[in-house]
C-alpha cells in the first residue's frame, strides 16, 4: 500500500477519468461542467503532487516506477501548464464547436500518460506511458472532424507517430535482449559495450526525438501544428515536449551514461540540425502556427544543446529553457486566442497587420513575446539560451554555440517580420476586444514571466539547482 | 551611500511606465512635459555626479555591487573618468531629442517617447556597468527600442533600413557573448575590476579580441560593416539619428576601450595593423562617399563613419594624447553629429526633402539658421577653435608617434572632411535662393530649435577653446589605463624572454 502514497495524483487522474465518462453518459449537455471539472482535477492533483516529499528518490513496483525530485517537479510543471492551456483555449473550444465531453477527458488521459513516463523507470511502463499520451493525442489532433485540415493532420501525426513508436518498440526489444532486462537500473549495470545495445539506444533517440521534433524527424510538425484546433496545438507545442525531453534527460543520463561519446554525437547533429532548419524554415511562413511549429523546432534544437553537454550544469540549462519556453508559448497562444472577429479566429500572419494601432496593449504583448522568442535581452528567452551556451562553452564546444547563435540571427529575421508587420503595416479591422477572465490572465501572467524575469533570474535557477541531484 | 548610478539608470524607465499611464490628449503637452522633466532631472543628477566625482582617482567610483545571479554575475555599476563624459554626453542629448519631437513627429509620440526613454536607461546602463553580461544585457536591449523608433516612426525605406540595423548588430554581438561566456568559465568571472587585476591569458586573447571587435566594429561602424549606418540614418526620425550618431555609436567606442583594449593589450597591440588599415579606409573612402552624397543626411552618415575612423585610429595608438584625443572627438561628435542631424531635421520638417538639390540660398530666409548651421558645419570639419579640432588634432599626434604614413594618410582624411563640409554649406546655404522653395513654409528657427541648436553651438565653441573640464575629468583615468597596459605587456615580453 505504501507504494501507492506516491502516486496518488496519477492515481488520482485516472480515477476521475472514468467518473468523468460515467457523468457523461448519464447527464445531456454536460460538456461545459466536465471542461470546467477537469480543469479543477488538474489543479487538484497539482495541489497533491506539491505536498508529497520526499527526500530521496523512491522506487515502486519492484523498480519500474521511480519519484525523484526532478520528476515531481516536471509533473508540476506539466499539470500548471495544462491547466492553463485549458484556462485560456475554453472560449476557442466553444465557439469552434468542439466543446464536447470527450475533449477535457482526452487532455486528462494525455495528461496521465505524461505523467507516467516521466516517473517510469522501466522500459515497459515507459511505452505504456508514452502511447497512453500519444494515443490520446491523435485523436484530439482531428477532433475539428468537419475541418479537413484538422482530419488530415490527425491521420499525419498517427501514422507517423505509430511508424516512431514502432522504431522505439524494436530499439526497447534490442536493449533488452542484449541487456537481459528492461529496468532501467538493471540496464546501466548489465551492459557491456555490444553493438546491439548501441542500436536500441538510437532507435530509441529517434522515437524521442520525433516527439519533440527534432530535425530530421520534424516533418510532421508544421502540418499538425497547423490542421490541429489551436487549443490542441498549444498542447502539441508544450506538454509532450516537457515530457519527452525529460524523459530524454532520463535515458541519457541513467541506463545510457556509459554510452556517452556514443549518444553525444547524435544529439550534436539533432540539436544544430534542428537550430537551423528551424530557423530557415521559418523565413516563408504565412501562417502563424506553421511559424511557431518551425520556431519550436529550433528551440527544441537549443534545449538539446544543454543535454550534449554531459553536465549538471547542461541539465539544469536545458530544464530551464523548457520552463521558459513554455511560458513563452503559453503567451503567444493566449494572443493567437485573442485574433478573433465575430467568431472567427485569424491565424495568417497577415491579419495581425497594424494591429499596434488598434489593439496597443496586445501587440505590445506580442512585441514582448517574439522578442523574447527571438532571444533578445533583457527579456527571459535571452536567459534562457544564454544558461544554455554558459553550460556549452563550459565544456568548450565552441562549435555549437557559434552554430547556436548565429542560428537565432536568422531566427531573428522572421521574428522580426511578424513585428514589422504589427507595428509597421497599415491598420486593418478591429478585433473583438471582450476576452474571457481566464485568456487574459494567462496572457499577463506569462507576458510579464517573460519581462520581469531578469529582476530575479535566481528564483528558478536555485530551485533547479536543488532538484537536480545526479 | 545613495545609489546614484542606479538611480540616474532606472529614472527614466521608471518616467517612461509613467508615461504608459498618461492618457494621450489632443495636443500631448502633458507627455512632454512628463518627458522632458524627467530627462531633465536625469541631467541635473549626472552634472551633480559630475560636481562629486573625484578626477584625480583612476579606479571606479559610485561603485554599487548587488548579488544578481548567485555566485555568478553580480550588478555591478560604477564610473571613472573615461565613462562619466559619455554619461553626460547622454543625459544632455536626450532632453534635446525630446525639445526635437516638436515638430517631427506628428504620431503616437507617447510611443515615441516610451522608446525614447527606455533607450536612455539602456545607454547610461551601457556606460555603467562594470560586468561583461550586465553590458551585454544593456547593450543588446538598445536593439528593441532602436528598430522600433526605426521602423515606426522612420521614411520610405524604414522596414529594411530597421531590418538592416537590427540584424547587422546582432550578428556581430552574438560572437561578443559567445567571448564574454568564454571569459567566464576561463577567469571565472565578468566583473571588470577583478578582469583587470587577473589578466586573460594570451593564448586566448587573440580569439577573444576577434570576437569582440566584431561586435564593436559593426557598432561603430567600420569599414566594411558600416553600411548599415547611412540607411538607418536616414530613415531614422530626426530624434532617432540623433541618438544613434550622438550616443549609439559612442557605445562601440566605449567598448574598444574599455574591453577590446583594457582585457586584452596584447591582442590589441598584435591586431594594431588591422584597425589602423581599417579606420584608415573608414576615413578616406567614406569621405569620398560622403563627397557624392545626395542626401543631406546621408552625407552626415558617412561622415560619421569617417570621424569614428579616426575614434578608432586614436584609441589604438595606445598612447596618451591618442586616447585623450579619442575620448574628445567622440565627445565632440556627439554634440556635432547630434546638432547636424538636428539642423538637416528643421529643413526637412520645412520641406519634406534632404535633397541638397532642393534647397539653396537658405542665408536669405534663414539667417539663424545659416550660423547654427556654420558653426556646425565648422566644428565638423574640425576647425581649431571648435571641439572638433581638439579630438582630430589629439588623434593625430598620437598617431605621429607611432606611425608617421598613418598619421599623414589620416590627416588627408581631414581635407577631404573639410571638403564635403563646406560643399555641403555652400550648396544649401549659400547661392541664389530656388525658386522652387515655398518662402512661407521656410521660416527661420522657431524657439525650440532656437534653444537646442544654441545650446549646441555654444558647447562647442567653448569646449574648442577650453576643453580643460573634459580632459581633466578622464586625464587620470587614461594615465592608469595606460600604464596598466604598458605594464602587462613589458611583463609578457619578459616572459617571452625567459
Amino acid at each position: 500500500m505504501s507504494n501507492l502514497y506516491f502516486i496518488i495524483p496519477e492515481l488520482f487522474i485516472s480515477l476521475s477519468v472514468m467518473a468523468l465518462l460515467v457523468l457523461g453518459v448519464f447527464k445531456n449537455n454536460s460538456s461545459k461542467i466536465i471542461f470546467y471539472l477537469s480543469c479543477l482535477i488538474i489543479l487538484v492533483s497539482l495541489a497533491i503532487n506539491l505536498n508529497i516529499n520526499i527526500t530521496q528518490t523512491i522506487f515502486l513496483f519492484n523498480n519500474s516506477y521511480l519519484v525523484d525530485q526532478l520528476s515531481l517537479f516536471i509533473k508540476s510543471i506539466i499539470m500548471i501548464s495544462a491547466f492553463f492551456v485549458m484556462f485560456c483555449s475554453y472560449n476557442y473550444v466553444r465557439v469552434n464547436n468542439i466543446l464536447k465531453i470527450e475533449y477535457p477527458i482526452l487532455i486528462l488521459c494525455s495528461l496521465l500518460g505524461m505523467l507516467v513516463m516521466i516517473s517510469s523507470n522501466d522500459l515497459i511502463v515507459f511505452y505504456i506511458g508514452l502511447e497512453l499520451q500519444s494515443l490520446a493525442l491523435y485523436v484530439l489532433a482531428s477532433f475539428n472532424r468537419d475541418n479537413i485540415l484538422s482530419s488530415e493532420s490527425g491521420l499525419k501525426y498517427f501514422v507517423l507517430s505509430a511508424l516512431s513508436s514502432g522504431l522505439l518498440l524494436y530499439g526497447c526489444s534490442l536493449i533488452y535482449g542484449f541487456s537481459n532486462s528492461t529496468n532501467f537500473n538493471e540496464i546501466s549495470q548489465n551492459f557491456n559495450f555490444e553493438y546491439g545495445v548501441i542500436f536500441g539506444m538510437v532507435f530509441v533517440i529517434v522515437g524521442l526525438a520525433f516527439k519533440i521534433s527534432a530535425v530530421p524527424f520534424h516533418m510532421w510538425a508544421p502540418d499538425v501544428y497547423q490542421g490541429s484546433p489551436t487549443s490542441v496545438t498549444v498542447l502539441f507545442a508544450i506538454l509532450p515536449k516537457i515530457a519527452a525531453l525529460t524523459v530524454f534527460i532520463k535515458f541519457l543520463y541513467g541506463p545510457f551514461i556509459n554510452l556517452f561519446e556514443e549518444w553525444q554525437a547524435i544529439i550534436i547533429f539533432l540539436s544544430v540540425a534542428s537550430m537551423i532548419l528551424g530557423a530557415v524554415a521559418a523565413i516563408g511562413q504565412k501562417n502563424l502556427k506553421r511559424l511557431i511549429a518551425y520556431s519550436s523546432i529550433s528551440h527544441m534544437g537549443y534545449a538539446l544543446a544543454g543535454l550534449t553537454t554531459g553536465t549538471n550544469q547542461g541539465i539544469q540549462s536545458s530544464i530551464i529553457y523548457l520552463i521558459i519556453y513554455l511560458i513563452m508559448n503559453l503567451a503567444f497562444f493566449s494572443c493567437l486566442f485573442m485574433l478573433k472577429r465575430k467568431d472567427k479566429f485569424y491565424e495568417n500572419i497577415e491579419d495581425l497587420s497594424g494591429l499596434s494601432k488598434k489593439h496597443p496593449i496586445l501587440a505590445l504583448s506580442f512585441l514582448i513575446i517574439l522578442f523574447s522568442l527571438a532571444g533578445i535581452p533583457p527579456l527571459a528567452g535571452f536567459f534562457a539560451k544564454f544558461y544554455i551556451f554558459m553550460a556549452v562553452i563550459q565544456k568548450e564546444m565552441y562549435f555549437l554555440a557559434i552554430v547556436g547563435l548565429l542560428a537565432t540571427v536568422i531566427a531573428a529575421f522572421y521574428y522580426l517580420r511578424v513585428i514589422k508587420i504589427i507595428y509597421f503595416d497599415p491598420e486593418q479591422e478591429k478585433f473583438d476586444t471582450a476576452m474571457s477572465l481566464g485568456l487574459k490572465l494567462t496572457l499577463i501572467l506569462s507576458t510579464s514571466a517573460i519581462l520581469m524575469y531578469f529582476l530575479n533570474p535566481n528564483f528558478l535557477n536555485k530551485y533547479i539547482t536543488n532538484i537536480l541531484v545526479i | 551611500m545613495f545609489p546614484i548610478l542606479s538611480s540616474l539608470i532606472i529614472l527614466p524607465l521608471i518616467g517612461s511606465l509613467f508615461l504608459i499611464f498618461i492618457r494621450s490628449s489632443e495636443k500631448n503637452t502633458s507627455l512632454k512635459y512628463v518627458a522632458l522633466f524627467i530627462t531633465f532631472t536625469n541631467f541635473f543628477l549626472s552634472l551633480y555626479l559630475w560636481k562629486i566625482f573625484d578626477p584625480s582617482i583612476s579606479t571606479f567610483q559610485f561603485v554599487e555591487n548587488r548579488i544578481w545571479i548567485e555566485g555568478f554575475i553580480n550588478y555591478k555599476v560604477g564610473i571613472d573618468g573615461i565613462s562619466i563624459l559619455f554619461v553626460i554626453l547622454t543625459t544632455f542629448i536626450t532632453p534635446l531629442c525630446i525639445i526635437s519631437v516638436n515638430s517631427t513627429i506628428t504620431y503616437r509620440l507617447k510611443e515615441f517617447l516610451i522608446a525614447i526613454l527606455i533607450m536612455e536607461t539602456l545607454m547610461i546602463g551601457v556606460f555603467c556597468s562594470l560586468d561583461l553580461v550586465i553590458f551585454y544585457l544593456f547593450f543588446e536591449g538598445g536593439l528593441i527600442p532602436m528598430f522600433l523608433i526605426i521602423g515606426i516612426w522612420g521614411g520610405n525605406r524604414r522596414v529594411y533600413s530597421a531590418f538592416k540595423f537590427f540584424l547587422f548588430t546582432l550578428v556581430g554581438s552574438v560572437l561578443m557573448l559567445v567571448a564574454i561566456i568564454a571569459i567566464y568559465w576561463i577567469s571565472g568571472t565578468t566583473d571588470i575590476e577583478k578582469l583587470y587585476e587577473l589578466g586573460i591569458q594570451e593564448e586566448y586573447q587573440k580569439l577573444l579580441w576577434l570576437a569582440f571587435f566584431s561586435s564593436f566594429a559593426v557598432k561603430t561602424p567600420m569599414w566594411p560593416v558600416h553600411t548599415w549606418l547611412p540607411d538607418a540614418h536616414v530613415e531614422a526620425p530626426t530624434a532617432g539619428s540623433v541618438l544613434l550618431a550622438a550616443i549609439l555609436l559612442k557605445m562601440a567606442g566605449y567598448g574598444f576601450i574599455r574591453f577590446s583594449v583594457g582585457l586584452f593589450p596584447l591582442a590589441s597591440i598584435y591586431f594594431v595593423p588591422l584597425v589602423y588599415s581599417l579606420s584608415l579606409i573608414a576615413i578616406i573612402y567614406t569621405s569620398l562617399v560622403a563627397l557624392m552624397q545626395e542626401d543631406m543626411k546621408k552625407l552626415i552618415a558617412y561622415s560619421s563613419v569617417a570621424h569614428m575612423g579616426f575614434v578608432t585610429l586614436g584609441i589604438f595608438t595606445f598612447t596618451q594624447q591618442g586616447i585623450e584625443g579619442s575620448i574628445f572627438q567622440m565627445i565632440s561628435h556627439g554634440l556635432i553629429s547630434a546638432a547636424l542631424f538636428l539642423s538637416v531635421g528643421v529643413v526637412y520638417d520645412r520641406l519634406k526633402t534632404r535633397q541638397i538639390k532642393d534647397f539653396s540660398g537658405l542665408v536669405n530666409i534663414m539667417p539663424k539658421y545659416a550660423i547654427v548651421m556654420m558653426i556646425f558645419t565648422l566644428g565638423a570639419l574640425g576647425l581649431p577653435g571648435t571641439s572638433g579640432f581638439i579630438g582630430e588634432f589629439l588623434v593625430l599626434m598620437g598617431t605621429f608617434k607611432k606611425s608617421i604614413i598613418t598619421a599623414a594618410i589620416a590627416s588627408i582624411g581631414v581635407i577631404l572632411g573639410a571638403a564635403y563640409m563646406l560643399w555641403l554649406y555652400k550648396r544649401v546655404v549659400f547661392g541664389n535662393l530656388l525658386k522652387t522653395i515655398d518662402i512661407k513654409k521656410m521660416v527661420d528657427l522657431n524657439k525650440y530649435e532656437t534653444l537646442i541648436l544654441s545650446s549646441l553651438a555654444i558647447l562647442i565653441i567653448v569646449f574648442g577653446f577650453y576643453p580643460e573640464p573634459l580632459i581633466k575629468t578622464y586625464a587620470t583615468s587614461i594615465d592608469n589605463f595606460i600604464n596598466t597596459i604598458n605594464v602587462t605587456t613589458e611583463l609578457s615580453l619578459i616572459e617571452k624572454i625567459k
